[in-house]
């Protein structure tokens, strides 16, 4: 084939969003040389990158779906993966509010549904206890369920700390990477070819998202599987100005989930997502009627919101597939797909990884893992396997005595970049030289929490394309927000051409 | 954690904490720190290298850095001492300042009392709730002016402003003269939000076209600003459909208002305006929070500077005097009251008896334009106490009237006094 | 006051205040007439940028051994505004060294106006 050694794998990955690097993560356990390969500039840059970060306990899936069942699967193993990747989570339970009367059937109809799902904790809460618990609650709330497996993440950090952990137990990870074809022997997937030259491997894992269609149409398998992206808009609500204390949901309709209404891990307020199918899968921009949509949406749940309270808004996709559930007598048209499929052989497929895929994405790791041994994979643990990926400091979170020691080994730790979110150019740089190094301002955004604030990046900016050119040894010219066509600045003032 | 005390801390070396602290020092304050999150004092004066401070004060129009020099020269031979390059993250009620450094780590200083000069932030794309991309090359006019005059770098080749505020007006013309181009500068509403003197020489002078009840639709470009969709509003602020046009451009500004900077004064139980976003003050510039005064665009925004010093130094003279005991805080207060046509008013609350020492400066502005002579009323019920005559009254610009000692009496019987802008007969 | 010989009438803004009344210019030869005019700097101001207008310039130089790599500078009176380009472009191409003091002369008699282009700052 004439591919170089350090260039054979035993599994390749496509994609690194959280499920691929959980993935990752969960396979580095086993003596496997393992790639994964990542089209963007970062990792857990595009869906894993804009979504509710909300930790779900699984009564809103469809009974006796893979969704379900792994959603289900996952939640009790949050705590363990939390503790052991050190990223963000907290769990305090979610709550669906019913809003007057005639919505409180529904509340019934996802207590039974819960029930048939296998979701512990599910329980009425009155109305009176949810205005208690959510003062800023819509006051004609008759009831609410409050489901206390539920949970908020940071989405950001649970993708890198994965990926972090992977390559700490010898993965490799390769951005700017972009996969284009298969390489075959007869009905064998035997390699890959990619923008960055071609890779041989064992087995390759689809995880490609909003593209795994592509992916899997070239291995010649479900030719009428299709991604249909999903448009979702946001707003982020300054935590000065309002807040709530819980993930809140509506009361589903038959034509909407409704808009939902969250904390984050920051403690910041979450508005959103609306849902609108859309054709291009590139497409995230914010539209105004999206934006309305959800504003409006969510003011059932807490009307005291006003436009005085927003900070940002962005927009996501979802990789909404058309894939039936495989449960006989269950009907549902949009499950997960994750298989090894039988008319190709070196290839684990999975397609349609949509909510509440973020959730399930430790079990989806580990349900590959049964599959492979059941292809009769033989995976030998590694004696030295470190699930333990020690987070770096983040100096809004230390006391003050802390932030003094922290100081004193980098004083740069001293230097407050971003004033609104307190980051400091010590982590700033300790990002730049982690290991998967980042290399421009919205993957030091994602890593650090820099730039989220209420000045949206309006101080730090400067400063940070100065310390980037500096650890990076560019100029500040070559400075990018996202890629190398996202360049900041244009040239130098004085610099003027033909002027 | 190394421990400072000081008679005076304050937070900022902008024009008003620059004035501040000199005041502070001038009025008998022994130890007066100044605070300061860059590198070097000046606060926004260092990057606004354009003419037009020190008018009223010097009668001389200098650029924003000679007139800071002037203070931070002044402010150095008065023994004021500078704290550079260090971030206030928590102020206490106690006047207990937590802050950081590259230097000195984690400093507790403790104050008699604290002056808030933080200045203000800029309006931001998500905060008007512009539609589409998120790509690289959308800034606000102030980050874009810190990189063209102070780091050195353009950040871009042709731009389109949003907002026709000063800073975005100014920003037109500095572009211009560097080599770019500017294609448009569009304002949602029907009248210009900054000064018609810039209009003239930063729009008109370089054939930069203005369009008024105009505003971006949606940004286009996903990775680096490629175009704008711009549409022209109606009076409700409703799209005009059939209006759209897209701009080929690459950066696109934002001068969309600016929003005092109050996120530590909330640490503390601190009232603030909601008009404002800034702390409630009385006459001698001290907030609802005892020993804590304000000073400059954290209060409310200024247009000139000339007024954010004034500020300063009177509040740097009332904390020093707050310092050493002899600025009662249990004085009785009258409440100010935003009346007609006024958006808000400054100080909230005076103290009669100052009327005694000098003449009280009420700052306000107008809630639209209103181009016809007008008349200012300082009003007790229906009693008119003051009154000042204007050709106009533009929300660009301040409008100020004074309390003499002369309205004393009248002052000191009120319940309260309202404010009211009305067109002159 | 409308003769129909070679008058080029003009609207422009004075500027002369921030009250920015309209003025309508007329030029008939050497003669500039004012017209709308609200006060007698308004006059002053229109009969000047018909005759010699002439604006305060600021922008920066390029600058060695400073805190940073430019220094801000401004003309010290109003600057034809005809040669304004022809300035910038001038100074675009200078580059002076540091220690600067606040109000320096940077560049004396810029283009023979004699005006001289100062110092915005210390550096």
């Amino acid at each position: 084939m004439g591919i170089k050694e350090n260039n054979k794998y035993d599994i390749i990955i496509i994609g690194g969003g959280v499920i691929g690097c959980m993935l990752a993560r969960f396979l580095s356990r086993y003596e496997l040389h393992i790639l994964l390969i990542e089209k963007e500039s970062d990792i857990g840059s595009v869906t894993s990158a804009a979504n509710t970060a909300i930790v779900h306990p699984g009564y809103d899936a469809i009974p006796d779906s893979l969704k379900a069942k792994l959603n289900v699967a996952a939640n009790p193993m949050w705590d363990q993966l939390a503790a052991e990747l050190q990223f963000a989570f907290e769990r305090h339970g979610d709550y669906v509010v019913a809003i007057g009367k005639e919505e409180l059937p529904k509340l019934d109809e996802l207590l039974e549904r819960g029930k048939k799902n296998g979701v512990p904790g599910m329980r009425r809460v009155s109305g009176e206890e949810m205005r208690q618990r959510e003062p800023n609650i819509n006051p004609a709330v008759s009831a609410a369920i409050w489901a206390t497996s539920g949970g908020v993440c940071d989405p950001f950090g649970i993708t890198i700390a994965a990926a972090e952990n992977a390559i700490a137990n010898g993965v490799t990870i390769l951005r700017h990477t972009a996969f284009e074809d298969f390489i075959w022997d007869k009905t064998r997937i035997v390699g890959i070819k990619t923008t960055q030259g071609d890779f041989a491997s064992r087995w390759v894992i689809n995880a490609a998202g909003l593209f795994c269609d592509k992916v899997m149409h070239l291995a010649n398998v479900h030719p009428e599987f299709n991604i249909t992206p999903r448009k979702g808009e946001y707003f982020v609500l300054d935590r000065a100005q309002f807040t709530v204390n819980n993930v809140l949901f509506p009361v589903p309709t038959d034509i909407s989930k409704g808009i939902l209404v969250t904390t984050t891990v920051h403690g910041n307020t979450i508005l959103g997502p609306n849902a609108q199918n859309i054709d291009n899968k590139d497409d995230k921009e914010n539209t105004s009627q999206g934006l309305d949509e959800v504003f409006e949406g969510a003011k059932k749940l807490v009307p005291a919101i006003n436009p005085r309270h927003i900070i940002a808004i962005f927009a996501g996709l979802r990789a909404g597939g058309n894939a039936p559930c495989l449960t006989p007598g269950c009907d549902y048209q949009h499950d997960f797909i994750i298989e090894i499929p039988e008319q190709v052989q070196g290839f684990i497929n999975l397609g349609g990884i949509e909510s509440p895929g973020l959730t399930a994405s430790p079990a989806i790791a580990q349900y590959v893992i049964e599959l492979m041994k059941d292809a009769g994979e033989h995976l030998k643990e590694k004696k030295n396997w470190n699930p333990i990926r020690p987070a770096r400091p983040q100096f809004r979170h230390l006391t003050h005595a802390q932030r003094e020691e922290l100081i004193k080994r980098d004083a740069r730790y001293g230097r407050v970049v971003c004033r609104c979110e307190n980051v400091t150019e010590g982590e700033i740089v300790a990002e730049i030289h982690s290991p998967i190094p980042a290399l421009t301002y919205d993957a030091i955004k994602r890593r650090t929490w820099l730039g989220t604030g209420r000045c949206q990046g309006g101080f730090d900016m400067p400063r940070v394309t100065a310390i980037l050119a500096r650890e990076l040894g560019i100029s500040q010219l070559e400075v990018s927000k996202k890629n190398s066509s996202s360049k900041f600045l244009y040239r130098s003032t004085k610099d003027a051409g033909g002027a | 954690m190394k421990i400072k005390n000081c008679d005076i801390a304050v937070i900022g070396s902008g024009p008003g904490g620059l004035a501040a602290a000199l005041a502070a020092r001038q009025n008998g304050a022994k130890e007066v720190l100044l605070i300061e999150r860059d590198k070097e004092p000046g606060g926004i004066l260092l990057q606004c290298i354009h003419n037009g401070f020190g008018v009223e004060i010097f009668k001389k129009d200098l650029p924003g850095p000679a007139y800071a020099q002037h203070f931070i020269n002044e402010a150095e031979e008065a023994g004021v001492q500078f704290l550079l390059d260090t971030m206030v993250l928590e102020i206490t009620k106690d006047k207990r300042i937590f802050a950081s450094n590259k230097s000195e780590g984690m400093l507790e200083i403790q104050a008699k009392a604290i002056i808030l000069a933080m200045g203000c932030r800029e309006r931001t794309r998500a905060q008007v709730q512009l539609p589409g991309a998120r790509p690289a090359g959308v800034y606000t006019a102030g980050t874009a002016q810190r990189w063209v005059n102070v780091e050195g770098f353009m950040p871009g080749k042709k731009f389109v402003i949003l907002g026709s505020g000063d800073i975005g007006m100014i920003m037109a013309r500095r572009l211009t003269f560097e080599g770019a181009k500017v294609e448009r500068v569009l304002e949602i509403m029907p009248y210009l939000s900054g000064l018609m003197r810039n209009y003239v020489q930063c729009l008109q002078d370089f054939d930069i076209p203005l369009q008024m009840q105009h505003t971006i639709k949606r940004i286009i470009g996903n990775e680096r600003v490629e175009a704008v969709e711009t549409v022209a509003v109606d009076d409700h602020w409703q799209e005009v459909p059939g209006t759209e046009e897209v701009i080929a451009c690459d950066t696109l500004l934002l001068s969309v208002g600016l929003i005092p900077e109050n996120e530590l004064s909330r640490q503390i139980d601190i009232q603030l305006d909601p008009l404002t976003s800034g702390p409630l003050v009385d006459n001698h510039f001290q907030t609802s929070a005892e020993g804590f005064f304000a000073a400059g665009n954290v209060v409310h925004v200024y247009d000139l500077v000339d007024w954010v010093t004034a500020a300063g130094l009177r509040a740097g003279e009332s904390a020093a005097r707050y310092a050493s005991g002899e600025l009662s805080c249990r004085e009785k207060k009258i409440a100010i009251q935003h009346g007609k046509n006024v958006h808000h008013i400054i100080p909230h609350t005076l103290d009669p008896l100052s009327l005694q020492h000098g003449d009280e400066q009420l700052q306000m502005r107008v809630t639209k334009p209103l181009e016809q002579p007008v008349k200012v009323q300082v009003l007790d019920g229906e009693e008119v106490i003051a009154s000042r005559t204007l050709p106009y009254a533009r929300p660009g610009e301040m409008v100020t009237i004074e309390l003499k000692a002369k309205h004393r009496e009248q002052v000191e019987k009120a319940q309260h006094l309202t404010v009211q802008i009305i067109e002159k007969e | 006051m409308i003769s129909d010989s070679e008058i080029s009438t003009k609207q422009i803004i004075c500027v002369a205040c921030p009250k920015g009344c309209r003025l309508s210019v007329q030029q008939d030869g050497e003669k500039v007439l004012v017209t709308n005019e609200g006060c007698k700097r308004g006059v002053e101001y229109a009969i000047e940028e018909k005759k010699d207008p002439r604006r305060m310039v600021a922008t920066t130089v390029r600058i060695q051994g400073g805190r940073h790599p430019l220094l801000p500078v401004y003309t010290a009176s109003p600057f034809p505004k005809a040669h304004i380009m022809e300035l910038l472009a001038l100074l675009r191409h200078i580059e002076i060294k540091a220690p600067i003091k606040e109000g320096q002369i940077i560049l004396d008699d810029a283009l023979g106006t004699g005006i001289p282009i100062l110092a915005s700052r210390d550096m």
